[in-house]
């Protein structure tokens, strides 16, 4: 038996030593908000915590966790940093397929738990080990910087229950990725 | 989260549920046809009405239903895999009905041909960029029509003027009389009324969410790990398999020795099918450990000795000696005179890399199956399961799940026709998930090409001339065999060769058919039949303005006098990139290139740097995109810029190769991704448009292509007509090589530089 | 004229020497003799295994004719394995007991012959990247246990692939000769006034382990320099390290811990990760020794007589810039600076080596204080970089994907460079040129 904190909850595990965290949290656990992307630490889906830092839990064999503190995508809103990140991720809709996004939210909440205001290479720094096939990193930049800067950087989307409002306006309606904002 | 789950896990689903028991919960219900123009509401039923499921002469293939409790449900045929589409449909009806988006419930659409075909693929199949294009009519006039019957039936009830009454987030008011009802008040009057012969859907100026940077419907659950996709749900005693098959094209599975894979703790079971092997677990550690411990015997079949050598040998040859089919002529371009030009353009085959791995569950019972899976193809599931099965199609059950990615990999069904393979052996549900290693050496391939192209310029320097002969195989003839040509022609091979936007006098577009030998797969890949075609097209014209000494923005803008769109955005983006302002580095360059694929337009001015030693780095991106009404404007943004990143992974980076009959990338690390840290700066500009809306999804691929090796060209004087980029041709003198490199150009200086 | 005469009687000399001297040779190269030399004392398997095929299956794993034998993910010992040497490919043979492709017809003494004087059946010499030279101290017990084990295995039909080697390296009878001036066939003796565990360690280094043949560097005529033993050498583009006793160029400084859990697990805390061919030794051979066998194999090395050898490197485990980053990132100043190494670093390497080199999902992943990290040739950095590397142990498996497929020479040497100063605190030294001709060795 192995006994893993998770999300704050205890929970007991009878899996072999060296099975990596990831499957021990999908298929035994059942919190399958960490992906499956590669399991050769090239993608980041499979991203979560340990005490707070950004690990690889395909290739994190599950004895090594020992009593760290485990944090997934479905815990990661009990923090004010997590919760922040989340809403910036929806409020300029980095999302697109969805698959990598957990990841990607636990890499920039690791980030920015640690460094509140990072400059755009530190933003590089720590985002780079997550891949997203639909291409989300513009957005993924923007959202970080809104966190970090609590400005809206980017063009926000309105909530979906929007109200009659004046219809588009005549103009080129653009989305501009501003260079230099930190 | 306005989005409906699936069916329970575990519990069969009768065929159309939803509709019976739409039936059974009374409400109006609306059904239509998905045609294009001119469609109209055909009929609707009330609480056990008349229009019961499958009333044949009624034959309605799509319906909305307004529950007695006001909420609106709408059965969605086409699916989601991140491109928006559940919410670009939805917004459609609730601008009609006067709904928010939050206010529409979502169905995944069961699998049935005949209610769900996309009429513009003749299928029940989400691709090509068509999913606003084909509803854009039909639904807004459904939405409409349900309106006009929900406003009918309180009109009637107060004894009012329809005309009198206003509706706002599904509530009808009369401002005379202060009087208002809740659609489901008046559901089931409403139901009880005549269909109007005609509805009026709204005028652009009148569009409330149409044109909005809505939130999605389906980002929610994404963002907080709720949300599931089909590699995440667990079905009651399943277990998981992960599979190897051969990793030679056409080759078969011999024998297995399974005496290591026992000893794995949490074994369960070794599967065999014709040419591949699944180790089943009780989870997927089990699973791939165990199947890592077997040892198989491979019969390495006829194809053992193939390579992408020999591929494009066959390509070049079928393109020297194949019979042509004619695909476009214009005048005659024989005898034309003036200088002459030629190139020859290779393209190579691509995966599609999901990011979610194919997987499947599956549960094959005596009298029944379900599967559970992303797909786009649900009604081809169904089509195999029963072959494999025996079972009637009626009792095989598609759930339809959220993809990780789609990019056409799930057009193709051969996953879930191997799950079902394993599956019938066993009686539990078998969750099947492929490894990524699997994925890339077992994918449905981009087409590999062969372009030979060649053009004729004038004294002026304009092309008189124009002759673009292709070579490949056809996936088309795979996929929908009855939708190719009379005359062989795969319209998909030739999309955006021979309806280029520029006017050429003499033009002569034509296709060679060349199959693959047995077992390699073709797919459509993300920007389908453009994404080939815009490349070859769009290089080509560069180097004919190169030849002919003109600016490449310049010499476009001269050919494009006649097809004002495309000059639209063409002088947007030279003017938000500043083309032909300021003066750039050394070895740094702009790329321009102008198309107009699946009814949009769009161009996109590239800004690349290229080091003494071949590297390449993108440092600016301004796309501008006419795809008329946007109807959700940020998501037109957001597939734009996916779409460029997905076409710049693979200009850079990606090409499948095959060596003794086999794949040779397995994973991400040969496989490469493009990463944040090589991410552009990137604009998107979008016109203003009152067109119909053109498709989306594909264009930011199918431009990414030319306009970053136009700026390669404009930065090295290297013209690349292949990709991944071969970076060794783009290396500055041999000493570059010999160069310790310890420190590149720094980026941020080098970006400060740039455009400004 | 006579001194055309006296030219001539030269040559004849001359010619007439070599022929005998071959002669000689070919004489002595099929001389069965050796089998009759004394027995050594000490035995390879420990005493504790009597079951002959278990000793035999210990020994077999203690001379590691796995590796050498077996094609990653192939039949087990049924050969095929390429050496790439400077004067062509060598693939090794089934050694299966096929009789057909395998050695299943071979006598004993046929068996015994082969690896005490570097002999086929056929009377053929073998050529030297078979460690014959090595295994030629072994006693004939141990041989004959090793046999007894192959034996018991499943026979597998494989026919050999015939070697790639140019003129004159074809030439077999050219061994011959080779053997007489470089083949000491002589058994193991143990060393008196040195205690049992050095002796064994000594026997499972030389005799059966054959250290030398990796670690002790070659002349022109591709001899071990028995004088610089161990001291390091370059093969197929691996570096096999100094494994002497000096303290800073060899492995004088790692602890007793550090060096048997290298040798049993493949890592030792703070000092690195076997990976090539180490890897493949620690997989196929070192896990399976007993401890005590480990531990007399730890006492054999430290008292091998310490050496700089040639390029040694000095293994900087205070590298600045490596102190002055994070686990996520690196410091502030070295960020600024960019590069493409660097860049590359963030988005394939970091996740699993993190800025600070500790390693994070496993500390096999760790590159401070690594060999790899600070040889300033970056032979195996290069060729892990290349080629990846996969360590299977009792303990698991850590695997590191290649690189090599995708990434080109420039993007391989300002990767190579980025972790020779980061990491190793060395002067960067790669060039794309460099890297493309270790992608052919
Ligand atoms: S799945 Fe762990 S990094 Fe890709
Ligand atoms: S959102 Fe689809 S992979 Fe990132």
């Amino acid at each position: 038996m192995i006994v893993l904190n998770i999300n704050g909850e205890s929970r007991s595990v009878d899996v072999p030593d060296d099975m990596p965290l990831l499957w021990v949290l999908r298929d035994v656990i059942g919190l399958t908000g960490t992906k499956f992307g590669c399991g050769i630490a090239q993608c980041g889906a499979c991203t979560v915590h340990l005490d707070g830092a950004a690990v690889r839990s395909c290739v994190l064999p599950v004895a090594a966790v020992g009593t760290k503190a485990v944090t997934t995508i479905e815990g990661v809103g009990a923090s004010a940093v997590g919760k922040k990140v989340q809403q910036a991720w929806l409020d300029i809709e980095v999302v697109q397929c969805g698959y990598c996004q957990s990841g990607q939210i636990m890499s920039a909440a690791a980030l920015l738990a640690a460094t509140p205001e990072p400059s755009d290479a530190e933003i590089d720094v720590a985002m780079s080990g997550n891949i997203c096939r639909c291409g989300t990193y513009v957005r993924i930049r923007e959202a970080i910087r809104q966190v970090a800067t609590g400005q809206k950087v980017a063009p926000q989307t309105l909530p979906n229950e929007a109200p009659n409002q004046a219809a588009a306006t005549g103009q080129v309606l653009s989305f501009v990725r501003v260079e230099g904002v930190a | 989260m306005n989005v409906r789950f699936d069916q329970p896990l575990g519990e069969s689903q009768p065929d159309n549920p939803s509709r019976r028991e739409a039936l059974k919960l009374g409400g109006l219900v609306v059904a239509f046809l998905w045609l294009g123009g001119g469609a109209k509401v055909l009929g609707r039923a009330a609480a056990q009405g008349p229009v019961a499921a499958g009333d044949a002469a009624f034959a309605p293939n799509a319906f909305i239903r307004v529950g007695t409790d006001g909420a609106v449900h709408l059965v969605m045929p086409s699916i989601e895999m991140g491109q928006g589409a559940y919410s670009g449909q939805a917004t459609l009806l609730a601008e009609e009905m006067d709904l928010g988006l939050d206010q529409v419930v979502v169905e995944h659409a069961p699998a049935n041909r005949k209610l769900y075909a996309n009429p513009l693929l003749g299928e029940q199949a989400t691709g090509g960029s068509t999913t606003i294009r084909f509803c854009w009519t039909t639904l807004r006039q459904a939405g409409a029509a349900a309106r006009a019957l929900l406003v009918g039936a309180a009109a009637a009830k107060w004894k009012v003027d329809p005309a009198q009454c206003t509706v706002a987030r599904g509530v009808i008011r009369h401002e005379a009389s202060g009087r208002s009802l809740g659609y489901g008040e008046v559901a089931n009057a409403a139901a009880q009324l005549p269909v109007p012969d005609k509805v009026q859907e709204k005028d652009a100026a009148q569009f409330a969410l149409i044109g909005k940077p809505l939130r999605r419907v389906d980002t929610a659950g994404k963002v907080d790990g709720s949300l599931q996709f089909g590699i995440d749900l667990r079905v009651p005693d399943m277990k998981v398999a992960t599979v190897k098959a051969c990793p030679t094209f056409g080759g078969k599975l011999v024998a297995v020795d399974d005496s290591r894979a026992r000893q794995v703790p949490g074994f369960v079971a070794v599967l065999k099918i014709d040419n591949a092997v699944a180790a089943v677990g009780e989870h997927f550690w089990a699973a791939k450990q165990a199947l890592d411990a077997l040892d198989i015997t491979w019969d390495h079949g006829p194809n053992a000795q193939y390579s992408t050598e020999q591929l494009f040998k066959d390509l070049a040859e079928a393109s020297k000696h194949g019979t042509p089919i004619p695909g476009k002529a214009v005048g005659n371009v024989d005898g034309v005179k003036g200088k002459a030009l030629e190139a020859t353009y290779q393209l190579p085959l691509l995966a599609h890399a999901t990011m979610e791995p194919q997987n499947a569950i599956v549960h094959v019972r005596p009298d029944g199956c379900d599967i559970w899976t992303g797909t786009q193809v649900p009604a081809r599931c169904v089509d195999v399961a029963a072959k494999l099965t025996g079972l009637k199609p009626e009792s095989i059950v598609v759930h339809n799940q959220y993809m990780g990615g789609g990019f056409g990999r799930r057009l193709f069904e051969d996953p879930v026709e191997q799950a079902v393979a394993f599956a019938r052996q066993v009686s539990y549900p078998l969750k099947m998930v492929w490894t990524r290693e699997e994925d890339i050496a077992h994918d449905r391939y981009r087409p590999a090409y062969y372009d030979r192209i060649a053009a004729t310029l004038g004294d002026d320097g304009k092309p008189v001339a124009w002759t673009h002969r292709i070579a490949s195989g056809s996936v088309l003839a795979t996929f929908a065999p009855g939708a190719m040509g009379k005359n062989g022609m795969d319209s998909d091979a030739i999309e955006c060769a021979a309806d280029v936007p520029y006017e050429f006098p003499n033009m002569k577009v034509e296709w060679v058919r060349h199959d693959m030998p047995e077992g390699v797969h073709l797919g459509w890949w993300r920007g389908v039949g453009p994404v080939h075609n815009v490349f070859v097209v769009e290089s080509f014209m560069d180097e004919l303005a190169h030849a002919a000494g003109k600016d490449p923005l310049v010499y476009r803008r001269e050919q494009l006098q006649k097809n004002p769109r495309a000059l639209g955005v063409l002088n947007l983006a030279a003017e938000k990139a500043g083309w032909g302002k300021g003066s750039l580095p050394a070895r740094v360059g702009r790329g321009v290139a102008v198309a107009a694929p699946f009814g949009s337009y769009l161009c996109v001015i590239v800004e690349a740097e290229v080091s003494p030693q071949g590297e390449v780095k993108l440092r600016r991106a301004v796309a501008a995109v006419d795809c008329g009404i946007a109807v959700n404007p940020n998501t037109v943004a957001a597939q734009v810029q996916g779409g460029l990143i997905f076409g710049w992974t693979a200009a850079l980076y990606n090409g499948i190769t095959i060596k003794h009959g086999a794949v040779e990338q397995h994973n991400f690390n040969d496989y490469r991704m493009m990463r944040i840290n090589e991410t552009p700066a990137l604009e998107v500009h979008l016109v203003d448009s009152k067109e119909a809306p053109g498709g989306i999804g594909e264009t930011g691929t199918v431009m990414a292509f030319p306009a970053l090796f136009n700026a390669l060209f404009a930065a090295t004087g290297v013209r690349l007509r292949s990709y991944p980029i071969d970076r060794a041709a783009l290396v500055q003198g041999p000493d570059a090589l010999k160069a310790v490199i310890t420190q590149a150009t720094d980026r941020a200086a080098a970006a400060k530089e740039g455009m400004a | 004229m006579k001194l055309v005469r006296m030219i001539l009687a030269l040559i004849a000399i001359v010619v007439v020497g070599a022929a005998a001297f071959t002669a000689y040779a070919w004489f002595i190269v099929g001389d069965g003799k050796e089998t009759g030399a004394p027995q050594p004392a000490a035995a390879g398997a420990p005493a504790s295994l009597t079951d002959p095929v278990a000793r035999g299956e210990y020994l077999t794993r203690a001379a590691d004719c796995a590796a050498c034998h077996t094609v990653p993910g192939g039949q087990p010992y049924t050969g095929g394995v390429a050496f790439k040497m400077p004067f062509g490919t060598i693939y090794s043979t089934n050694i299966t007991a096929d009789k057909e492709t395998g050695i299943g017809d071979w006598s004993d003494d046929e068996f015994v012959r082969a690896l005490h004087a570097g002999v086929r059946k056929d009377g053929k010499p073998l050529y030297p990247a078979f460690p014959y030279t090595s295994y030629t101290a072994l006693s004939r017990d141990d041989v004959l246990a090793i046999k007894a084990y192959l034996f018991s295995l499943p026979p597998k039909h494989a026919p050999a692939r015939p070697n790639e080697l140019s003129f004159p390296f074809d030439q077999r009878w050219g061994l011959s000769v080779w053997n007489a001036l470089f083949l000491k066939k002589q058994r193991y003796e143990p060393v008196q006034g040195k205690s049992q565990a050095w002796n064994r360690g000594a026997y499972l280094a030389t005799a059966l382990g054959h250290c030398d043949e990796c670690h002790t560097p070659r002349n022109a005529m591709y001899a071990l320099k028995r004088g610089d033993a161990l001291s390091g050498e370059v093969l197929q583009g691996w570096k096999a390290y100094n494994i002497t006793s000096d303290k800073t160029y060899g492995i004088g400084n790692w602890s007793e811990q550090q060096l048997a859990d290298y040798l049993s697990k493949g890592h030792a805390s703070g000092r690195g990760t076997a990976s090539g061919p180490m890897g493949e030794v620690v997989q196929y051979s070192l896990q399976y020794l007993t401890p005590e066998d480990i531990g007399a194999l730890v006492t054999y090395l430290r008292e091998v007589k310490p050496q700089q050898g040639s390029a040694g490197s000095e293994v900087n485990d205070r590298p600045a810039l490596a102190l002055a980053s994070s686990a996520s990132a690196p410091g502030a100043e070295e960020l600024a600076q960019g590069g493409l190494g660097q860049h590359l670093f963030q988005g394939a390497c970091s996740s699993c080596h993190l800025w600070n080199g500790q390693g994070r999902q496993s500390e096999a992943a760790a590159l401070l204080g690594t060999q790899a990290a600070n040889d300033p040739q970056a032979h195996n950095l290069t060729q892990v970089i290349l080629q990846g590397s996969t360590l299977r142990t009792a303990h698991g498996e850590t695997s590191m994907p290649s690189f090599g497929q995708a990434y080109t020479d420039a993007e391989v040497a300002a990767l190579g460079n980025f972790v020779l100063t980061h990491f190793g605190g060395k002067p960067a030294t790669l060039t794309a040129d460099e890297v493309a001709k270790r992608r052919a060795p």
